[in-house]
Protein backbone atom coordinates (compact mmCIF):
# COMPACT_ATOMS: atom_id res chain seq x y z
CA UNK A 1 0.00 0.00 0.00
CA UNK A 2 1.17 3.44 -0.58
CA UNK A 3 -0.29 5.99 1.16
CA UNK A 4 -0.08 9.59 1.46
CA UNK A 5 -1.83 11.80 4.56
CA UNK A 6 -2.04 15.66 4.95
CA UNK A 7 1.49 15.59 3.63
CA UNK A 8 3.03 19.25 3.40
CA UNK A 9 6.46 19.90 1.84
CA UNK A 10 8.05 23.29 0.35
CA UNK A 11 11.43 24.15 -1.03
CA UNK A 12 12.46 27.60 -0.51
CA UNK A 13 9.02 29.06 0.65
CA UNK A 14 7.35 27.53 -2.15
CA UNK A 15 4.65 24.50 -1.27
CA UNK A 16 5.14 21.89 -3.40
CA UNK A 17 3.01 19.26 -1.50
CA UNK A 18 0.41 21.37 0.84
CA UNK A 19 -1.69 18.97 3.07
CA UNK A 20 -1.74 16.46 -0.10
CA UNK A 21 -3.54 13.22 0.52
CA UNK A 22 -3.57 10.31 -1.94
CA UNK A 23 -3.83 6.47 -2.00
CA UNK A 24 -1.63 4.77 -5.02
CA UNK A 25 -2.98 1.58 -5.99
CA UNK A 26 -0.20 -1.46 -5.36
CA UNK A 27 -1.00 -3.56 -8.55
CA UNK A 28 -0.46 -2.85 -11.68
CA UNK A 29 0.39 0.28 -13.75
CA UNK A 30 -0.58 3.66 -11.95
CA UNK A 31 0.29 6.55 -14.89
CA UNK A 32 0.73 10.22 -13.55
CA UNK A 33 -0.14 12.97 -15.60
CA UNK A 34 0.01 16.23 -15.62
CA UNK A 35 1.99 20.03 -16.30
CA UNK A 36 5.62 20.37 -16.44
CA UNK A 37 6.66 21.43 -12.49
CA UNK A 38 3.18 20.64 -10.84
CA UNK A 39 5.21 18.43 -8.25
CA UNK A 40 4.98 14.39 -9.39
CA UNK A 41 8.75 13.90 -9.42
CA UNK A 42 8.33 15.33 -5.64
CA UNK A 43 5.72 12.60 -4.81
CA UNK A 44 7.98 10.40 -6.47
CA UNK A 45 10.71 11.57 -4.42
CA UNK A 46 8.79 11.27 -1.23
CA UNK A 47 7.18 7.20 -1.81
CA UNK A 48 10.81 6.90 -2.58
CA UNK A 49 12.14 8.03 0.93
CA UNK A 50 14.89 10.65 -0.55
CA UNK A 51 12.91 13.53 0.86
CA UNK A 52 11.30 13.76 4.51
CA UNK A 53 8.48 15.23 4.13
CA UNK A 54 8.04 18.35 6.98
CA UNK A 55 4.64 17.18 8.35
CA UNK A 56 1.74 14.49 7.80
CA UNK A 57 1.97 10.53 6.93
CA UNK A 58 3.65 8.69 4.45
CA UNK A 59 3.13 4.77 4.18
CA UNK A 60 4.78 2.77 1.66
CA UNK A 61 4.54 -1.04 2.05
CA UNK A 62 7.32 -1.37 -0.93
CA UNK A 63 10.61 -1.99 0.86
CA UNK A 64 12.54 -2.34 -2.48
CA UNK A 65 11.86 0.85 -4.93
CA UNK A 66 13.81 0.97 -8.32
CA UNK A 67 13.73 4.30 -8.82
CA UNK A 68 14.49 5.39 -13.12
CA UNK A 69 14.89 9.00 -12.38
CA UNK A 70 14.22 11.73 -14.94
CA UNK A 71 17.89 12.44 -15.66
CA UNK A 72 19.49 9.14 -16.87
CA UNK A 73 21.94 9.16 -13.83
CA UNK A 74 24.54 6.66 -15.57
CA UNK A 75 28.71 6.42 -14.11
CA UNK A 76 30.03 8.18 -16.70
CA UNK A 77 33.14 6.48 -15.97
CA UNK A 78 31.47 2.64 -16.85
CA UNK A 79 30.29 1.19 -19.73
CA UNK A 80 26.65 0.31 -20.18
CA UNK A 81 27.01 -3.73 -19.00
CA UNK A 82 28.99 -2.52 -16.19
CA UNK A 83 26.37 0.09 -14.91
CA UNK A 84 23.51 -2.31 -15.33
CA UNK A 85 25.45 -4.74 -13.47
CA UNK A 86 25.89 -2.55 -10.58
CA UNK A 87 22.35 -2.83 -9.28
CA UNK A 88 22.96 -6.54 -9.54
CA UNK A 89 25.18 -9.06 -7.27
CA UNK A 90 28.67 -10.38 -8.21
CA UNK A 91 28.93 -11.79 -11.85
CA UNK A 92 25.71 -10.10 -12.84
CA UNK A 93 26.99 -9.69 -16.44
CA UNK A 94 25.04 -11.99 -17.96
CA UNK A 95 21.95 -10.45 -16.64
CA UNK A 96 22.63 -7.54 -17.88
CA UNK A 97 23.55 -8.76 -20.71
CA UNK A 98 19.98 -9.92 -21.52
CA UNK A 99 18.69 -6.93 -20.31
CA UNK A 100 20.50 -4.68 -22.66
CA UNK A 101 19.80 -6.81 -25.51
CA UNK A 102 16.06 -6.96 -24.62
CA UNK A 103 16.45 -2.65 -25.07
CA UNK A 104 18.11 -3.07 -28.05
CA UNK A 105 21.65 -2.19 -27.10
CA UNK A 106 23.03 -5.28 -27.36
CA UNK A 107 26.00 -4.08 -29.61
CA UNK A 108 26.39 -0.57 -27.40
CA UNK A 109 26.81 -2.95 -24.14
CA UNK A 110 30.74 -1.93 -23.55
CA UNK A 111 29.98 2.37 -24.83
CA UNK A 112 30.67 4.40 -22.22
CA UNK A 113 27.89 6.84 -21.46
CA UNK A 114 29.13 9.41 -23.47
CA UNK A 115 29.32 7.60 -26.14
CA UNK A 116 25.74 6.61 -26.75
CA UNK A 117 23.04 8.87 -27.77
CA UNK A 118 20.84 10.25 -25.37
CA UNK A 119 18.11 7.44 -26.08
CA UNK A 120 20.27 4.75 -25.58
CA UNK A 121 21.79 6.16 -22.22
CA UNK A 122 17.68 5.99 -21.43
CA UNK A 123 17.55 2.85 -22.29
CA UNK A 124 20.80 1.73 -20.40
CA UNK A 125 19.12 3.50 -17.05
CA UNK A 126 15.92 1.96 -18.15
CA UNK A 127 17.93 -1.50 -18.12
CA UNK A 128 19.65 -1.00 -14.45
CA UNK A 129 16.11 0.16 -13.13
CA UNK A 130 14.50 -3.26 -14.60
CA UNK A 131 17.57 -5.03 -13.30
CA UNK A 132 17.61 -4.36 -9.78
CA UNK A 133 14.34 -6.91 -9.04
CA UNK A 134 12.70 -4.00 -7.20
CA UNK A 135 9.04 -4.48 -5.49
CA UNK A 136 8.50 -1.22 -7.16
CA UNK A 137 9.04 0.33 -9.89
CA UNK A 138 8.90 4.59 -9.92
CA UNK A 139 9.41 5.78 -13.49
CA UNK A 140 9.95 9.23 -14.24
CA UNK A 141 9.49 10.23 -17.64
CA UNK A 142 10.80 6.53 -18.73
CA UNK A 143 10.51 7.13 -22.56
CA UNK A 144 12.16 10.41 -22.95
CA UNK A 145 13.74 10.54 -26.14
CA UNK A 146 12.96 7.46 -27.31
CA UNK A 147 11.14 6.71 -30.84
CA UNK A 148 7.46 4.65 -31.18
CA UNK A 149 8.73 1.95 -32.00
CA UNK A 150 10.93 1.25 -28.57
CA UNK A 151 8.51 3.13 -26.34
CA UNK A 152 5.84 0.23 -27.41
CA UNK A 153 8.57 -2.38 -26.38
CA UNK A 154 9.94 -0.91 -23.37
CA UNK A 155 5.89 0.00 -22.61
CA UNK A 156 5.34 -4.04 -22.88
CA UNK A 157 8.03 -4.84 -20.81
CA UNK A 158 7.23 -2.61 -17.85
CA UNK A 159 3.13 -3.83 -18.48
CA UNK A 160 4.74 -7.55 -18.55
CA UNK A 161 7.14 -7.37 -15.57
CA UNK A 162 4.27 -8.16 -12.98
CA UNK A 163 5.81 -5.42 -10.77
CA UNK A 164 3.68 -2.37 -9.77
CA UNK A 165 4.92 0.18 -11.30
CA UNK A 166 4.27 3.99 -11.05
CA UNK A 167 4.89 6.49 -14.33
CA UNK A 168 5.25 9.63 -14.69
CA UNK A 169 4.50 10.84 -18.28
CA UNK A 170 2.94 13.70 -20.45
CA UNK A 171 1.88 11.61 -23.21
CA UNK A 172 -1.37 10.33 -23.88
CA UNK A 173 -0.25 7.89 -26.20
CA UNK A 174 2.55 5.83 -23.62
CA UNK A 175 -0.70 5.63 -21.35
CA UNK A 176 -2.19 4.14 -23.23
CA UNK A 177 0.65 1.54 -24.24
CA UNK A 178 0.67 1.45 -20.38
CA UNK A 179 -2.37 0.71 -19.88
CA UNK A 180 -3.29 1.03 -16.44
CA UNK A 181 -4.88 3.36 -14.20
CA UNK A 182 -4.04 7.30 -14.76
CA UNK A 183 -4.05 9.85 -11.98
CA UNK A 184 -4.12 13.37 -13.16
CA UNK A 185 -2.89 15.95 -11.20
CA UNK A 186 -2.18 20.34 -11.31
CA UNK A 187 -0.23 22.48 -9.44
CA UNK A 188 1.83 23.73 -7.87
CA UNK A 189 0.93 22.91 -5.16
CA UNK A 190 0.18 19.01 -6.15
CA UNK A 191 -3.53 18.40 -6.49
CA UNK A 192 -5.17 15.40 -7.74
CA UNK A 193 -7.90 16.24 -10.40
CA UNK B 1 35.01 34.05 -47.53
CA UNK B 2 36.34 32.00 -44.87
CA UNK B 3 40.07 32.41 -43.94
CA UNK B 4 41.84 29.66 -42.09
CA UNK B 5 44.86 30.11 -40.11
CA UNK B 6 46.85 26.76 -39.81
CA UNK B 7 49.68 25.56 -37.81
CA UNK B 8 52.04 22.77 -38.96
CA UNK B 9 52.03 19.93 -36.57
CA UNK B 10 55.47 19.36 -34.75
CA UNK B 11 55.97 15.54 -33.84
CA UNK B 12 56.59 15.90 -29.95
CA UNK B 13 60.18 14.18 -29.81
CA UNK B 14 60.76 16.97 -32.73
CA UNK B 15 59.48 19.41 -30.75
CA UNK B 16 61.22 18.19 -27.50
CA UNK B 17 64.71 18.16 -29.05
CA UNK B 18 64.45 21.90 -30.79
CA UNK B 19 63.31 23.38 -26.99
CA UNK B 20 66.69 21.67 -25.86
CA UNK B 21 69.07 22.40 -28.38
CA UNK B 22 67.49 26.22 -28.63
CA UNK B 23 68.22 26.72 -24.46
CA UNK B 24 71.52 24.65 -24.62
CA UNK B 25 72.27 26.66 -26.97
CA UNK B 26 71.27 30.50 -25.15
CA UNK B 27 73.30 28.35 -22.19
CA UNK B 28 76.41 28.24 -24.43
CA UNK B 29 75.88 31.65 -25.79
CA UNK B 30 75.56 33.02 -21.90
CA UNK B 31 78.27 30.97 -20.89
CA UNK B 32 80.47 31.72 -23.49
CA UNK B 33 79.95 35.72 -23.19
CA UNK B 34 80.24 35.98 -19.94
CA UNK B 35 83.60 33.95 -20.09
CA UNK B 36 83.43 33.54 -16.20
CA UNK B 37 83.13 28.89 -15.22
CA UNK B 38 82.32 30.68 -11.59
CA UNK B 39 79.18 32.56 -12.86
CA UNK B 40 78.18 30.43 -14.99
CA UNK B 41 79.59 27.36 -16.48
CA UNK B 42 79.12 25.76 -20.04
CA UNK B 43 76.90 22.52 -20.77
CA UNK B 44 80.05 20.67 -21.29
CA UNK B 45 82.12 21.29 -18.01
CA UNK B 46 78.96 20.55 -16.56
CA UNK B 47 78.20 17.19 -18.40
CA UNK B 48 82.10 16.42 -17.48
CA UNK B 49 81.81 17.56 -14.13
CA UNK B 50 78.10 15.41 -14.03
CA UNK B 51 80.17 12.21 -15.45
CA UNK B 52 83.36 12.55 -12.59
CA UNK B 53 80.47 12.32 -10.29
CA UNK B 54 78.51 9.44 -11.39
CA UNK B 55 82.13 7.44 -11.43
CA UNK B 56 81.69 7.72 -7.74
CA UNK B 57 80.15 5.50 -5.40
CA UNK B 58 78.97 8.42 -3.01
CA UNK B 59 77.16 10.12 -5.84
CA UNK B 60 74.69 7.14 -5.90
CA UNK B 61 74.60 7.13 -2.87
CA UNK B 62 73.67 9.94 -1.94
CA UNK B 63 70.88 10.38 -5.50
CA UNK B 64 69.40 7.45 -3.82
CA UNK B 65 68.85 7.92 -0.47
CA UNK B 66 67.53 11.70 -1.37
CA UNK B 67 64.91 9.89 -3.52
CA UNK B 68 64.18 7.46 -0.79
CA UNK B 69 63.62 10.04 1.96
CA UNK B 70 61.71 12.69 -0.19
CA UNK B 71 59.38 9.73 -1.71
CA UNK B 72 58.96 8.35 1.46
CA UNK B 73 57.94 12.36 2.27
CA UNK B 74 55.75 12.58 -0.52
CA UNK B 75 54.00 9.41 0.18
CA UNK B 76 53.64 10.23 3.84
CA UNK B 77 52.34 13.40 2.39
CA UNK B 78 49.81 11.86 0.07
CA UNK B 79 48.72 9.22 2.79
CA UNK B 80 48.29 11.92 5.48
CA UNK B 81 46.30 14.63 3.25
CA UNK B 82 44.17 11.64 1.86
CA UNK B 83 42.49 10.91 5.63
CA UNK B 84 42.21 14.47 6.35
CA UNK B 85 40.55 15.27 3.43
CA UNK B 86 38.49 12.54 3.69
CA UNK B 87 37.27 13.45 7.56
CA UNK B 88 37.21 17.14 7.26
CA UNK B 89 34.60 16.43 4.64
CA UNK B 90 32.85 14.27 6.88
CA UNK B 91 32.83 16.26 10.39
CA UNK B 92 32.65 19.45 10.29
CA UNK B 93 34.28 19.96 13.80
CA UNK B 94 37.45 18.08 12.39
CA UNK B 95 37.27 20.76 9.23
CA UNK B 96 36.62 23.33 12.00
CA UNK B 97 40.14 22.43 13.71
CA UNK B 98 42.34 21.22 10.65
CA UNK B 99 41.31 23.80 8.05
CA UNK B 100 43.18 26.82 9.38
CA UNK B 101 46.37 24.90 10.22
CA UNK B 102 46.54 23.56 6.61
CA UNK B 103 46.05 26.85 5.50
CA UNK B 104 48.33 28.10 7.89
CA UNK B 105 51.10 25.80 6.70
CA UNK B 106 50.64 26.69 3.30
CA UNK B 107 50.73 30.19 3.67
CA UNK B 108 54.40 29.92 6.10
CA UNK B 109 57.69 29.67 4.39
CA UNK B 110 59.43 26.57 4.16
CA UNK B 111 62.72 27.83 5.63
CA UNK B 112 60.87 28.84 8.79
CA UNK B 113 59.49 24.72 9.08
CA UNK B 114 62.83 23.77 8.13
CA UNK B 115 64.56 25.78 10.84
CA UNK B 116 61.91 24.67 13.46
CA UNK B 117 62.18 20.87 12.16
CA UNK B 118 65.79 21.06 13.04
CA UNK B 119 65.10 21.78 16.68
CA UNK B 120 62.97 19.41 17.31
CA UNK B 121 64.02 16.19 14.54
CA UNK B 122 66.97 14.48 14.05
CA UNK B 123 69.04 15.74 10.78
CA UNK B 124 68.06 12.88 8.72
CA UNK B 125 64.53 12.87 9.21
CA UNK B 126 64.18 16.95 8.06
CA UNK B 127 63.86 16.90 4.39
CA UNK B 128 61.21 13.97 4.87
CA UNK B 129 59.48 15.65 7.12
CA UNK B 130 59.62 18.85 5.16
CA UNK B 131 58.07 17.15 1.85
CA UNK B 132 55.70 15.88 3.83
CA UNK B 133 54.67 18.97 5.16
CA UNK B 134 54.39 21.20 1.89
CA UNK B 135 52.59 17.95 0.17
CA UNK B 136 49.65 17.86 3.00
CA UNK B 137 47.80 21.04 1.71
CA UNK B 138 48.09 20.67 -1.93
CA UNK B 139 46.76 17.04 -1.50
CA UNK B 140 43.71 17.97 1.22
CA UNK B 141 42.56 20.88 -0.77
CA UNK B 142 42.24 18.74 -3.77
CA UNK B 143 40.72 16.02 -2.72
CA UNK B 144 38.45 18.51 -0.69
CA UNK B 145 37.22 20.13 -3.27
CA UNK B 146 36.77 16.98 -5.17
CA UNK B 147 34.93 14.87 -2.55
CA UNK B 148 32.53 17.74 -1.99
CA UNK B 149 32.12 18.50 -5.61
CA UNK B 150 31.21 14.61 -6.29
CA UNK B 151 28.17 14.84 -8.59
CA UNK B 152 25.06 14.85 -5.78
CA UNK B 153 22.79 12.94 -7.79
CA UNK B 154 25.42 10.18 -8.40
CA UNK B 155 24.91 9.95 -4.26
CA UNK B 156 21.21 9.52 -4.71
CA UNK B 157 21.56 6.60 -7.11
CA UNK B 158 23.58 4.97 -5.15
CA UNK B 159 21.29 5.42 -2.36
CA UNK B 160 18.30 4.10 -4.15
CA UNK B 161 20.01 1.26 -5.37
CA UNK B 162 21.37 0.41 -1.95
CA UNK B 163 24.82 0.42 -2.99
CA UNK B 164 27.31 -0.15 0.42
CA UNK B 165 29.58 2.17 1.63
CA UNK B 166 32.36 0.31 0.05
CA UNK B 167 30.78 -0.03 -3.35
CA UNK B 168 29.98 3.96 -3.62
CA UNK B 169 33.85 4.43 -2.38
CA UNK B 170 34.91 2.42 -5.14
CA UNK B 171 32.00 3.46 -8.02
CA UNK B 172 31.49 7.06 -7.56
CA UNK B 173 33.76 8.93 -4.78
CA UNK B 174 37.41 7.12 -6.30
CA UNK B 175 36.79 7.72 -9.98
CA UNK B 176 35.01 11.45 -8.97
CA UNK B 177 38.06 12.62 -6.99
CA UNK B 178 40.41 10.96 -9.65
CA UNK B 179 41.49 13.60 -11.88
CA UNK B 180 41.99 15.90 -9.31
CA UNK B 181 44.27 13.78 -6.62
CA UNK B 182 46.38 13.14 -9.80
CA UNK B 183 46.53 16.42 -10.59
CA UNK B 184 47.64 17.27 -6.72
CA UNK B 185 50.73 14.49 -6.98
CA UNK B 186 51.75 15.79 -9.90
CA UNK B 187 51.91 19.58 -8.23
CA UNK B 188 52.95 17.78 -4.97
CA UNK B 189 55.93 15.80 -6.31
CA UNK B 190 57.64 19.15 -7.33
CA UNK B 191 56.98 20.79 -4.51
CA UNK B 192 58.44 17.81 -2.32
CA UNK B 193 61.76 17.73 -4.57
CA UNK B 194 62.10 21.23 -4.32
CA UNK B 195 61.87 21.58 -0.48
CA UNK B 196 63.29 18.34 0.48
CA UNK B 197 66.52 19.40 -1.39
CA UNK B 198 66.08 22.84 0.54
CA UNK B 199 66.16 20.65 3.82
CA UNK B 200 68.82 18.88 3.27
CA UNK B 201 70.91 22.16 2.25
CA UNK B 202 70.14 23.53 5.75
CA UNK B 203 70.05 20.01 7.69
CA UNK B 204 73.20 18.45 6.14
CA UNK B 205 72.78 14.95 6.80
CA UNK B 206 75.59 12.54 5.45
CA UNK B 207 74.98 11.21 1.57
CA UNK B 208 72.28 13.27 -0.04
CA UNK B 209 71.95 15.72 -2.88
CA UNK B 210 71.38 18.90 -0.56
CA UNK B 211 74.72 18.22 0.95
CA UNK B 212 76.54 18.04 -2.50
CA UNK B 213 74.86 21.26 -3.46
CA UNK B 214 75.58 23.25 -0.25
CA UNK B 215 79.79 22.12 -0.58
CA UNK B 216 79.58 22.56 -4.43
CA UNK B 217 78.97 26.37 -2.81
CA UNK B 218 81.26 26.62 -0.12
CA UNK B 219 83.56 25.33 -2.55
CA UNK B 220 82.64 27.50 -4.99
CA UNK B 221 82.19 24.37 -7.38
CA UNK B 222 79.61 25.98 -9.57
CA UNK B 223 79.57 23.17 -12.38
CA UNK B 224 78.96 20.67 -9.30
CA UNK B 225 75.92 22.74 -8.34
CA UNK B 226 75.16 22.70 -12.27
CA UNK B 227 75.40 18.97 -12.27
CA UNK B 228 73.59 18.85 -8.46
CA UNK B 229 70.89 20.53 -10.01
CA UNK B 230 70.60 18.41 -13.01
CA UNK B 231 70.50 15.63 -11.27
CA UNK B 232 67.60 17.00 -9.02
CA UNK B 233 65.54 17.99 -12.16
CA UNK B 234 66.16 14.58 -13.51
CA UNK B 235 64.69 12.80 -11.07
CA UNK B 236 62.05 15.33 -10.03
CA UNK B 237 60.90 14.63 -14.24
CA UNK B 238 61.52 10.47 -13.92
CA UNK B 239 59.15 10.61 -10.63
CA UNK B 240 56.42 12.67 -12.47
CA UNK B 241 56.51 10.10 -15.26
CA UNK B 242 56.29 6.74 -12.98
CA UNK B 243 53.40 8.58 -11.53
CA UNK B 244 51.79 9.88 -14.59
CA UNK B 245 51.86 6.59 -16.13
CA UNK B 246 50.80 4.56 -12.78
CA UNK B 247 47.65 6.54 -12.81
CA UNK B 248 47.29 5.97 -16.26
CA UNK B 249 47.28 2.41 -15.46
CA UNK B 250 45.20 2.74 -12.86
CA UNK B 251 42.62 4.83 -14.96
CA UNK B 252 42.69 1.94 -17.90
CA UNK B 253 42.10 -0.75 -15.33
CA UNK B 254 39.04 0.28 -13.70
Amino acid sequence: MISLKNVCLSFGGKNVLDNFSIGIPDKGVTCFSGPSGCGKTTLFRVIAGLNTVESGEVICDFKKPAFLFQEDRLLPWLTAIQNVAAVLPRNGSGEAARLLRNVGLESEQNALPSELSGGMRRRVAFARALAYGGDLLLLDEPFKGLDEDMTARLAAMVSGSGIPALVITHSENEIRLLGGRVLRFGGPPLALF
Amino acid sequence: MTNFTTRNKMPPSLKGLVSAAFWIGVWSGTSLLIGQELLIPGPVSVLRRLIALAGRLSFWQAAGISLLRIFGGFTAGVLIGGVLAVLTFRFELLDALFSPVIRIIRATPVASFIILALLWIGHSLVPAFISMLMVVPVVWQSLRVAISETDVSLIEMAQIYRFSAVKTLKLIYIPSVLPAFSAACLTSIGLAWKSGIAAEVLCLPRNSIGTGLYYSKIYLETPSLFAWTAVVVTLSFILEKLFAVAIGKRGAGK
